[in-house]
């Protein structure tokens, strides 16, 4: 019986997570409890001040050498759903989100159809529920079919549910149509975020342009690709005063340039992915096409700027663009086989890594998975304040774990880091005061 | 006496004694090329595919009948690459192949590290034919062993090779295999067609044909691929032939006994003029001739490797 009402979110009856380090940033730091009720946060604190009913059930979930901390927010990954369900359907990337520890998920739009109108993001929004695992936060595209040529209906879009807009994959390469989105986006107060790539010094290119590139034969995707249309975002932010997020950054460039426009007062945000700050173009020599994805894996020069933005807050989130393939299209030969990797799982670790290091505070780190990307895309997550969904989650950021693509939850297994003996492990996740994910 | 390697992949993974004894078997074994009956039983009953997923005449010309003068029995395999995107991988088709026993697959295939990804998947010996914009290891062996005869030697010759290097899997060979044999080697080269970082692989870079041309041993002059021209590589043949053709005025500019290579097909009058592609100083039948020795001996050596090592293990 109290198994059963444990589960059910509504119900008066109690969670209690005790014993664990309570890290929700800018709020807690350290050893607290904390207790859920109907769903949301009661309290958090030590000792808990909450009177706890000795006639009401309480489920009693212990955290003792464990951290416990605010569901992991994403707001960038590719759920393929509707359209490439033989990659990923919102159900099993749902459950690889919770299995990595993330509570939200904003999934882009490039599926097929676009996720250009209210009935796509309806759509989404009900497998998500009917999933129940992840919060599911579509984006919505910004032109049609994301063909960068009309608007999609983005007001639409945005009474639909979509918390941001963004061509991603195929990004806006006409300005004025850029300039325009940014524009029409400020009365929805959404985000327009960019996959900032120029499509013509692309030309076909499949990792970074540099001596590796040369050496193994293979079609460069210089930085410039990037930086330039970080430079146009930019200068577009700053004409239209409209919040641009900048995904994926992958270049030392491109962290200076958003570095010098956040300190002219730009509305600009940027994200990295954590393959990014991890490995580099060495990764592709073995024609690895799981070390394939766009922007491509850089040098050590970019690893360590991208770090740097991340210390210094030029960066402001860190997200997976998890993007799921199937086996037979990643077993293409490497320039054949399609962009991204799937990061969901992995994503917590390889951040931890940079905890490990002493890159980051334990603290900072979850910030940029927490709170700093709820509150740039305004989503009511990603705290544990009283009040607040209780989308946890409980890891212990010093288990060593190896890491098995086999045994991933996503339907995908296209990942570099397979094999990785890798540092964090997510025990549980629980969204609205419901364990989703549980490895205890 | 063989080469302890299952895979002529790359040049970069040879060593220099390695190249060397590939050229003095060839050496030896091109006088089977002049013989009434042009073949030695070395292969007999040993199966050699030719799988050419990229258009070739005298490549796969030169492969079948180097195999076919070691006794081999040859199968011309060229799937149409439209087949590939229709599904089917690489490592499949070639895994096909295998289970018909054949002993050594010629691969050419447009993505650069096909050869490299199809050694790693089968047990048979795999010869890379051109892989993208790659490598090309037999054609350098080819140019290095022509080189050689005229020459003499290749170590402190000074080599250029004029063209679109950034898109040739010739050039990329050539540059690795004569670097480790002690070449000094120049590219030259409109900027647009060089890739980034070439002269980490130890090169001089020249943009101007007739600075690079100045005391040069050996010109090797690359085919200019039409399709570049849509890709603002270049504004036009006419330029490109204005400032890159060799003609006999600029071959003057080299030493009196210089040698002329190109990989062919010509482009009469674009990158080399009919006086010079005709002229006593053109070796490029001496290659096309020299092509079957170096697969000769290739292919007799993997064959005859005793241990089988792979590639990059």
């Amino acid at each position: 019986m109290q198994q059963k009402t444990s589960q059910n979110p509504a119900s008066s009856h109690m969670i209690l997570i005790q014993g664990g380090i309570v890290i929700d940033p800018g709020h807690v730091n350290g050893r607290a409890d904390l207790l859920i009720q109907y769903g949301k946060i009661v309290e958090v604190g030590f000792p808990l001040t909450t009177p706890i009913n000795p006639d009401s059930s309480v489920t009693i979930l212990e955290a003792k050498g464990w951290i416990v901390a605010p569901g992991l927010v994403d707001l960038h990954c590719h759920l393929r759903e509707p359209g490439f369900e033989y990659k990923e359907t919102i159900g099993t990337g749902a459950a690889s989100a919770v299995a990595g520890g993330f509570t939200s998920v904003c999934c882009m739009p490039n599926t097929q159809p676009v996720n250009d109108n209210a009935s796509i993001t309806k759509f989404m929004l009900a497998k998500g529920q009917e999933a129940g695992k992840a919060r599911i936060f579509p984006i919505g595209a910004i032109t049609r079919k994301s063909e960068g040529e009309e608007l999609a209906d983005i007001g639409e879009l945005v009474e639909a549910g979509c918390v941001a807009i963004s061509d991603d994959g195929r990004p806006v390469m006409n300005s004025l149509v850029m300039r325009r989105a940014l524009e029409y986006a400020k009365a929805f107060g959404i985000p327009v975020v960019d996959h900032c790539e120029d499509l013509h010094l692309t030309d076909g290119g499949c990792m970074n342009e540099g001596i590796v590139s040369t050496e193994l034969g293979m079609p460069g995707i210089p930085d410039a690709s990037e930086e330039v249309m970080v430079a146009r975002n930019l200068a577009l932010a700053d004409l239209t005063g409209v919040h641009v997020h900048l995904a994926h950054l992958s270049t030392a460039r491109s962290v200076e340039l958003v570095r010098h426009a956040k300190g002219q007062g730009l509305p600009v945000s940027a994200e990295v992915c954590p393959h990014h700050f991890s490995i580099t173009e060495e990764a592709v020599r073995c024609y690895n096409s799981n070390a394939k994805m766009n922007p491509p894996l850089r040098t050590d020069e970019d690893v360590h700027a991208l770090k740097q933005g991340l210390v210094d807050g030029t960066i402001d989130v860190i997200a997976t663009d998890h993007a799921p393939h199937a086996i037979q299209e990643k077993q293409l030969e490497f320039d054949t086989a399609p962009f991204g990797i799937v990061g969901f799982e992995t994503a917590l670790p390889l951040t931890l890594q940079l905890v490990h290091d002493g890159v980051l505070s334990l603290e900072q780190a979850l910030d940029k998975l927490t709170r700093a990307p709820a509150q740039l895309f305004h989503l009511p997550v990603g705290n544990l304040q009283p009040g607040s969904h209780a989308d946890v989650v409980v890891l212990d950021p010093n288990e060593e774990w190896v890491v098995d693509p086999t045994q991933f939850h996503s339907k995908s297994q296209n990942t570099p880091f397979g094999g990785w003996t890798v540092k964090g492990k997510v025990k549980m996740t629980l969204v609205g005061g419901r364990i989703v994910y549980d490895a205890r | 006496m063989g080469l302890q390697r299952k895979d002529l992949l790359t040049i970069a993974a040879l060593t220099a004694d390695e190249i060397q004894l590939i050229l003095t078997t060839a050496e030896s074994l091109k006088e089977v090329g002049g013989r009434d009956i042009k073949k030695v039983p070395a292969l007999r009953g040993k199966t050699v595919v030719n799988l050419f997923f990229e258009p070739s005449t005298r490549t796969r010309t030169s492969f079948e009948l180097a195999a076919k003068r070691l006794s081999a029995d040859v199968i011309n395999f060229s799937p149409s690459t439209s087949s590939i995107v229709k599904g089917e991988t690489l490592i499949d088709t070639a895994r096909n192949i295998e289970s018909m026993q054949a002993d050594i697959i010629v691969l050419r295939h447009s993505s650069p590290g096909a050869a490299e990804n199809l050694a790693r998947a089968v047990r048979s010996s795999v010869i890379n034919a051109g892989d993208g914009w790659h490598e090309h290891p037999t054609q350098a062996l080819l140019d290095v062993f022509t080189i050689k005869e005229k020459k003499g030697r290749v170590e402190g010759l000074t080599v250029v090779i004029v063209g679109d290097v950034a898109h040739s899997r010739v050039a990329r060979s050539n540059i690795l295999a004569l670097t480790k044999l002690g070449a000094e080697v120049r590219v030259v080269a409109p900027p647009t067609m060089l890739p980034l970082f070439i002269e980490q692989f130890g090169v001089t870079v020249f943009y101007h044909l007739d600075e690079a041309l100045i005391g040069a041993d050996v010109i090797i002059m690359l085919r200019l691929q039409r399709e570049r021209l849509g890709q603002a590589l270049l504004p036009s043949i006419r330029e490109y032939a204005k400032l890159f053709c060799l003609t006999p005025e600029r071959l003057k500019l080299a030493k009196p006994e210089a040698i002329v290579m190109h990989p062919g097909p010509l482009n009469r009058g674009v990158e080399i003029s009919p006086s010079v592609a005709d002229s006593a100083a053109a070796v490029i039948l001496d290659q096309v001739t020299n092509g079957v020795s170096v697969r000769m001996a290739l292919m007799y050596l993997l064959s005859g490797s005793g241990e089988r090592s792979t590639l990059n293990e």
